[in-house]
């Protein structure tokens, strides 16, 4: 039963979600599918929430490798529901004076606000940026003219890396019109827009083949995977 | 020399990094100069799509971003407010993503709230706010929105808000804007409901770096426009701005960050150029000695 039903589900939703494409007298059916969807992507917070916490708690009872992070998680994790979900310090709406929860959770000055402002935005930009050091290191490490293969791979990095700012546009400026097509920044369009998107359609086309028949697969209940082992 | 670039520690090529880009931000903070752009191919049709409605038009705004790609994508965020907000086009901002709501709230900050205070809450722009689902949402939205927004991000019944009387779903609106920073986003946007709906729904794009290769093939017949990062925000900046700033020699500086981070940019590849041409020198020399091979 703990396999049947989810695989009926898998099997039900999905038949409908292709009869809603391609029939639009069960239009309405794909319509309704699709909520239930996104109703049960809501839940899925909860569950994340929820197996944050399990792995946190476990390893921080267990005081394994790294448990102080864990503990940091679960405080950071605990503090922003607390104050999102309850709404501290937020006031209430405008329209809804006698309700003390009625304002906005991210009110400009709320605690939700501050720790949006001042711990989620620079953190999360902070890892973002990050990437600028690791490149320039990776680049400096790993980028060697070792066979012809390497040496296009640099050749076409070095267009794409001027022509995405002014020094391609300066560089080349004073070629004639006749050779307009060498200038680095029409090379790194013509590069993008021929070499790069041909690649990119050959692997679409595969992986689109491939979910294809995956789905098919998964739909039918042939591929049963999804459901995880079953052990636990 | 030689053999400190051959075992250079990486902590060196951390500091250049940091340099090249505090020195040109604090350089162009003060000076108050940007570089000079040129509008590529893809820009102009973004800028083309929008400039072409008229006023009054519908526009969704989607922005699926969070604060990590707000570096490459807020300018180009607030370019798109700054432009319709211009041609007084109606703007229904959404997001797929959980903290888009606050995206939207800082380009409504930044352009509305700013420069036109004359555009109306409920009348002229309004924010439906983030729901879950990602594909999920777009597949619903585009036969019925009303079933997923009962209310604006508010908590406003939807009812109630005048833009959206006889609003039924996004095939409805004369342009869909999307501003992306991975999945669910333009991608998802073209997949799920330019590419079923090709008569009824065009939409153009804005994304990160790694992104846009990823979205060229759906150019130029299922998205018409993407503007690439950065750089791309920095195009499409100085075409609204020259188009619609009073003195667009002198834009107002909130409309002109992409421009700006031209600069960082810049530099920053031209240190990663120098890294890896040294790095080849050294691994010449010593090949030419009978090293690596």
């Amino acid at each position: 039963m703990k396999r049947t039903i989810p695989l009926l589900i898998t099997a039900i939703g999905g038949f409908v979600l292709v009869f809603a494409y391609f029939s639009p007298y069960t239009e309405d059916w794909g319509e309704k599918t699709m909520i239930w969807f996104d109703v049960i992507a809501a839940i899925a917070f909860v569950l994340g929430g929820g197996n944050l916490l399990k792995i946190h708690l476990k390893k921080t009872s267990d005081q394994a490798e790294g448990w102080g992070y864990s503990v940091i998680t679960l405080l950071a994790f605990g503090i922003t529901l607390l104050v999102g979900l309850l709404k501290i310090g937020v006031n209430p709406s405008p329209q809804f004076p006698h309700f003390a929860w009625s304002g906005e959770y991210r009110e400009n000055g709320s605690p939700f606000w501050w720790l949006y402002e001042f711990a989620f935005k620079p953190l999360t930009a902070t890892m973002f940026s990050m990437l600028a050091f690791y490149i320039a290191s990776a680049a400096f490490r790993a980028f060697r003219a070792k066979n012809l293969e390497a040496i296009l791979l640099l050749g076409t990095a070095f267009i794409i890396l001027l022509g995405r700012t002014f020094a391609g546009v300066w560089l080349t400026d004073w070629m004639p019109e006749a050779l307009s097509g060498l200038k680095i920044d029409n090379l790194t369009v013509y590069i993008m827009k021929v070499f790069v998107t041909t690649g990119n359609r050959a692997i679409m086309i595969g992986i689109a083949l491939g979910i294809a028949s995956m789905s098919l697969k998964v739909l039918l209940g042939v591929d049963r995977s999804y459901l995880g082992s079953g052990q636990e | 020399m030689f053999e400190f670039l051959k075992n250079l520690d990486r902590r060196w090529v951390f500091l250049l990094m940091m340099l090249s880009v505090a020195i040109p931000i604090i350089v162009i903070d003060w000076l108050g100069l940007s570089l000079p752009e040129k509008p590529s191919e893809l820009a102009r049709n973004v800028f083309d799509e929008i400039d072409q409605l008229n006023e009054g038009d519908k526009v969704l705004l989607s922005f699926d971003f969070d604060p990590a790609s707000e570096g490459e994508l807020g300018p180009m965020a607030t370019s798109f407010v700054h432009h319709c907000a211009e041609k007084k086009l109606k703007m229904y901002f959404m997001a797929l993503w959980p903290v888009g709501p606050q995206m939207i709230d800082d380009s409504i900050d930044r352009v509305i709230d700013q420069y036109y205070d004359d555009l109306v809450y409920g009348e002229d722009f309004v924010n439906l706010g983030f729901k879950s689902g990602g594909e999920g949402v777009i597949k619903v939205i585009v036969t019925n929105l009303r079933e997923l927004y009962t209310t604006d991000d508010k908590g406003t019944a939807i009812d109630d808000i005048p833009m959206m009387e006889g609003v039924r779903n996004i095939r409805q609106m004369d342009l869909i804007v999307n501003v992306s920073a991975g999945s669910a986003g333009t991608k998802e946007w073209v997949q799920y409901a330019a590419t079923p709906f090709p008569d009824d729904i065009r939409i153009v794009g804005g994304c990160t770096g790694v992104q846009a290769p990823l979205l060229y093939p759906y150019i130029p017949e299922q998205l018409p426009g993407l503007l690439g990062a950065i750089k791309g925000a920095a195009e499409y900046e100085k075409l609204v701005n020259d188009a619609y700033e009073p003195d667009p020699d002198n834009p107002r500086p909130v409309f002109t960050e992409g421009l700006r981070r031209m600069g960082p940019q810049l530099v920053a590849h031209l240190l990663i150029i120098l890294l890896i041409v040294v790095a080849n020198i050294i691994y010449f020399v010593e090949r030419a000695k009978g090293g690596e091979r």
